[in-house]
């Protein structure tokens, strides 16, 4: 109990949020990492995929990539970079991308090998060229995959970038790691629950964001939304439409 | 020999290895024991939890709702949430992995049992099997594949994660890292890495190996489709 105390009173603190080694500075070069990192590794994950999807290749490529990254441990390829000469952040973000891309690069080539072999055969039909078929075809129907991917990645690398704070990044990472440092348990209580609570926060808004991004005709709750617009009492196309078919024979 | 005043290459020293064979044994057996610890414990827990959520499935979507959730917060978080009441040492690594170990099985375990093919438990029912023997004797079996996807997963993240164990002090292999970033000794820190990537390896082929003799009905052709889960 005593050490919950001491959280709440650390996180009561003013001193401990302002100023440039406070939780509002910290929290924002862990969002400035964060973006840096997933942006880093969409340049190279998404053409990458969108290649490799559109072509229906590499789909065990992925597999393999995310299984290999899965069994490399991040501190490892922080204190590698760290160590090899990278000072701060620097090591944080390219570590971080390293560990982004697996999720980036398997949702998008799935995302772009699941469309419908129909659908393509459709648009192929309708003379699509190869590119237009991809850009108004398939990456559209990909959206919601390529979505998760990066939903996935960011939430990942957020946390994943607190264990730069052992290799001298900065990032919330540091209240747990300097707390850890001089035996204040309050303050790495303190520290665990800000990172995971952004974290937590960043899994809502994103999958929020994830929603209002995919195409509304391929959300997965379309159907409560058809049934709104059907009960709707303005359906004036449909019921002018039909009240002035039938007004034809009547009037004749 | 001229190694002692300029290694040939710091990051690849095979008398970094030998010198310090001891250490790095500690350092793997520790790495070692913790993973294997935490996977059984996980397992132990994971199966009843999974099972209960399979035969009342209005508890599946919130045991894999709040499986998800927990896996979002990072490790270093939950070891520092932890931290404070269980100490500094084993015990709070060991809690940290059996809780991530434990998300990834019981979604797994409840993915292969309610994947198995209606018709098998249809057939089941008919020749008059009850609820706890189709479990046992037909559903657990045939979400076997899935169990062990589920089992490879979560060893070889368990084998990285336990690395992150070196902010209280029990890291396995990571100390070995944490230590070679220290004293900016990269022969030690590649080592440790290497160590790390061929222990998840021999882990995985491992398992892959129990799994196939135990499961003669299932043919490797199945088994290697299943790794994507």
């Amino acid at each position: 109990m005593d050490i919950v105390q001491e959280a709440v009173a650390w996180l009561n603190d003013p001193l401990n949020w302002t100023g440039s080694n406070g939780v509002l500075a910290l929290t924002a070069a862990h969002l400035r990492v964060t973006l840096l990192a997933v942006l880093l590794a969409a340049v190279v994950a998404l053409p990458a995929g969108v290649w490799l999807g559109h072509a229906r290749r590499g789909g065990t490529a992925g597999v393999v990539l995310a299984n290999t990254t899965r069994a490399l441990p991040t501190l490892a390829l922080l204190t590698l970079f760290a160590s090899a000469g990278l000072f701060g952040n620097t090591a944080t973000v390219l570590a971080c991308a390293v560990f982004a891309v697996p999720p980036l690069l398997t949702n998008t080539v799935t995302g772009l090998g699941d469309v419908d072999r129909d659908v393509v055969d459709a648009a192929r039909g309708l003379g699509m060229s190869s590119r237009r078929r991809l850009w108004e075809v398939e990456l559209p129907l990909a959206v919601p995959l390529v979505a998760a991917g990066v939903r996935t990645a960011v939430v990942q690398v957020l946390a994943t970038v607190p264990l730069a704070a052992l290799v001298g990044g900065t990032s919330l990472g540091s209240i747990i790691v300097n707390g850890f440092g001089t035996q204040r348990y309050g303050q790495v209580l303190a520290g665990g629950v800000l990172v995971a609570g952004l974290c937590l926060v960043a899994e809502g808004v994103l999958a929020v964001a994830q929603r209002l991004l995919t195409p509304r005709g391929l959300r997965e709750s379309t159907r409560p939304a058809r049934r709104w617009r059907q009960g709707r009492p303005s359906d004036p196309p449909v019921a002018a439409m039909a009240s002035s078919s039938s007004n034809g024979p009547t009037s004749a | 020999m001229r190694l002692a005043d300029s290694p040939p290459n710091p990051w690849f020293s095979w008398d970094y290895v030998e010198r310090n064979h001891a250490d790095i044994a500690d350092a793997l057996s520790q790495h070692v024991s913790l993973t294997v610890q935490a996977v059984a414990i996980a397992l132990l827990i994971a199966f009843p939890l999974a099972a209960l959520a399979h035969l009342r499935p209005r508890l599946a979507a919130p045991v894999v709702g709040t499986a998800g959730v927990l896996y979002t917060i990072p490790s270093l978080a939950l070891f520092a949430l932890l931290a404070p009441y269980t100490g500094i040492g084993r015990t709070t690594v060991l809690i940290g992995l059996v809780a991530y170990a434990l998300l990834v099985l019981v979604r797994n375990i409840l993915t292969g049992l309610q994947g198995v093919d209606p018709a098998v438990t249809d057939a089941a029912r008919g020749m008059g099997y009850g609820r706890m023997r189709m479990l046992a004797q037909v559903e657990l079996p045939q979400a076997l594949p899935s169990i062990v996807a589920g089992v490879r997963i979560a060893t070889v993240t368990t084998v990285a994660l336990v690395t992150v164990g070196v902010v209280v002090g029990y890291g396995g292999l990571g100390q070995l890292m944490f230590r070679g970033f220290r004293s900016n000794y990269h022969a030690e820190i590649m080592t440790a890495t290497l160590l790390c990537l061929l222990l998840a390896l021999v882990a995985d082929v491992a398992i892959v190996l129990v799994a196939r003799v135990s499961m003669p009905w299932s043919r490797s052709a199945r088994l290697l489709a299943d790794v994507s889960v």
